[in-house]
């Protein structure tokens, strides 16, 4: 599996842990996407969600498992996932755009309005985006969840976006 | 001299230690904590990430609330703390031997009573050999996240990382938190031993993880100024033909942790080696008892895992030592030791766990057959 | 520039800090009173902390925690001072130790 040898997931191993979002339900609009493959002892997203779509159970070792018809692409177990693995991704945000939420823990914050350079699960850039929307509230606990407009064939991929400063991205 | 006679004396302040002096502070007992550090909290307010655990026990919190938490309920339970204060020796009439640290710098050598005693002492970090591993610029990736996260200084800009377990995940991923870019992380197993959501956050933030990699050597004047790596094969051994150099001012090893025993074999405590639990750790019972009645282990010198079991043995060993006076009763004492084994064995579950588990339960079954021979 | 993380994610803006000066080799370097004196000199870039006794070779940070002794320092005329562990005063004479050290009295 590349998530054990490179450190980040395909989609294929994601499709194949049962996690991910049908064709359909993205048609719908914003879903979370719980890239959780392995069994570890972890369960704050199933209380972080308001509408009981993620259950673990127990043992929490379970992966979670999401209801996509309860879950309403909120957001609110972005923030709350310790291991930074949920993402929201909106197939119908505009006209050939979709946008990608991600946690996002590193200063400087980018601004609404940046064009960014946005990158998949292995870091490489993938298309420019536009970030769209920054949420830090307290109740997110230091986790910043940034929200990045791509053209929608890339919201699949999009992950995250170029640090300020990361090699690559300058100096 | 009240103040050298205790009934609990807790070694190490981290968060088996503060657990531990909690419990037993709660149930009556008066604790001392002795730590050698000028503040307790052991690793915790270098852990800036959320804990993975239960949402019911504080999973989804950070290392340094934690951290702060503890403190607080410390002073609320009038737990005792020595700081900046080492202990030195550990003897059979379950004396303390301490080297009492003063605000004002001075020291000088105590010795405890102690009805009970609780090891804490937590761990230290491997080392790994390769040429030029002595350079300044070479660490461990804890220094290097004590420095970024505790003494906010960076030690430098442009790190390699050694190891994939979750240490060397967490940190890579926290010296690109504090500025610091990293350039590589190498692991010389085929897969990366820590888990897949702290491997996807660096991978994501443009670290190339190479599985079946080893650093050869790290060069410089007076300094890293590159380092080599290369591809190994299945008998570990480099191959030379894949090296490549790396521009990096910083090399971080993060090769696992052993527990820091000194204390328990000074005091004859019967040991196990697992190479699971790091090395060598002292048998326990469920209690957290060692062989050496009166002595109680709790944390990773009870064999290495994560704060979050650390916290939980920390509580067995508190109130095991609490009952073991008399201020707590019997079946008091097991109810709250079954609810701490229930979440124990849920913390130990999935791939990463179930050997932790299978480890731990080995050492108490030795434990058994050692106090029936 | 000093190599300080002063504002962070989840750490935040460092809270405000009393400065002081040391002296490092005889010269002046700023400091926060209370750092760690290890951090202090990181902070100017200034990495090594002693060199060997057999065959001065360098040595700095290594363990962070007091475990480790590379950054072993002479402090104020006394040889083989964990600086990772010490904090910093103001006015404090800091001298990068070589092999053992020698005492400000002139002895090893």
């Amino acid at each position: 599996m590349s998530v054990e040898n490179e450190g980040y997931l395909t989609i294929e191993e994601l499709k194949a842990a049962g996690q991910y979002p049908s064709g359909a339900r993205f048609q719908e609009g914003p879903v979370a996407v719980i890239e959780c493959v392995q069994e570890i002892p972890c369960n704050p997203c199933e209380t972080a969600c308001r509408f009981g779509a993620i259950r673990v159970g127990e043992p929490i070792t379970n992966l979670p498992k999401a209801d996509e018809g309860k879950c309403t692409g909120c957001g609110l177990c972005v923030a709350r996932c310790p291991g930074l693995a949920i993402f929201i991704v909106d197939k119908t945000y505009g006209e050939g755009l979709g946008a990608v939420s991600f946690p996002y823990e590193y200063f400087p914050l980018p601004s609404e309005g940046d064009e960014v350079t946005a990158v998949d699960r292995a870091g490489r850039g993938v298309c420019a985006g536009t970030v769209v929307k920054i949420l830090a509230p307290e109740s997110f606990d230091r986790t910043p969840v940034v929200t990045v407009a791509v053209p929608v064939g890339k919201a699949e991929d999009v992950r995250g976006i170029e640090r300020a400063g990361q090699a690559g991205g300058q100096s | 001299m009240a103040q050298n006679k205790w009934e609990v004396v807790v070694v190490g302040g981290g968060p088996a230690g503060l657990s531990a002096a909690i419990e037993a502070a709660k149930s009556g007992c008066r604790t001392l904590v002795v730590d050698a550090n000028e503040t307790a909290g052991g690793q915790l307010f270098k852990q800036i990430h959320k804990f993975f655990g239960s949402s019911a026990h504080r999973a989804g919190v950070r290392g340094i609330d934690i951290g702060g938490e503890l403190l607080a309920e410390c002073e609320k339970q009038g737990v005792e703390v020595w700081l900046n204060s080492v202990a030195i020796g550990l003897f059979k009439e379950k004396t303390v031997a301490v080297e009492r640290g003063f605000d004002n710098g001075a020291k000088s050598v105590v010795v405890l009573e102690a009805d009970r005693i609780v090891l804490a002492s937590g761990a230290s970090e491997n080392a790994v050999r390769f040429r030029g591993w002595t350079l300044p610029g070479v660490m461990g990736a804890g220094a290097a996240q004590t420095m970024i996260n505790v003494n906010r200084v960076l030690p430098g800009k442009n790190v390699l990382m050694i190891g994939s377990g979750n240490v060397g995940l967490i940190v890579s991923y926290q010296l690109m938190q504090a500025g610091a870019d990293v350039k590589a992380l190498v692991e010389a197993a085929p897969k990366i031993g820590g888990y897949a959501v702290h491997a996807s956050k660096i991978a994501r933030a443009g670290v190339p993880i190479h599985t079946g990699h080893t650093v050869l050597e790290a060069r410089g004047d007076r300094r890293v100024e590159e380092a080599d790596i290369c591809a190994v094969d299945e008998k570990w051994q480099p191959l030379l033909e894949t090296k490549k150099t790396l521009a990096v001012d910083t090399v971080t090893i993060a090769a696992g942790l052993k527990p820091l025993v000194e204390l328990a074999m000074m005091h004859d405590c019967q040991m196990m080696f697992h190479p699971v639990l790091g090395g060598w750790a002292p048998l326990h019972d469920a209690k957290m008892e060692t062989t050496s009645p009166g002595i109680y282990v709790a944390g990773d010198i009870s064999g290495v895992e994560e704060a979050n079991t650390a916290l939980e043995e920390g509580k067995l060993a508190g109130i095991s030592a609490a009952e073991s006076l008399g201020k707590i009763g019997e079946a008091d004492a097991d109810r709250i030791r079954s609810e701490i084994w229930g979440r124990l064995d849920g913390l130990r579950l999935g791939p990463h766990g179930v050997m932790r588990m299978q480890a731990k339960s080995e050492q108490i079954d030795h434990y058994k057959s050692a106090q029936s021979a | 520039m000093e190599n300080r993380v002063e504002n962070h994610v989840v750490l935040g803006m460092e809270p405000p800090q009393n400065l002081v000066e040391i002296t490092v080799d005889g010269k002046p370097v700023r400091a926060r009173e209370g750092e760690k004196i290890l951090a202090a000199l990181l902070a100017q870039g200034i990495i090594v902390n002693r060199y060997t006794v057999k065959r001065g070779e360098p040595r700095g940070l290594f363990c962070g925690i007091g475990q480790c002794t590379d950054c072993a320092m002479v402090v104020d005329g006394k040889p083989n001072v964990r600086t990772c562990m010490t904090p910093v005063r103001a006015g404090m004479v800091i001298e990068t130790q070589h092999g053992l050290g020698r005492r400000a009295n002139g002895t090893e």
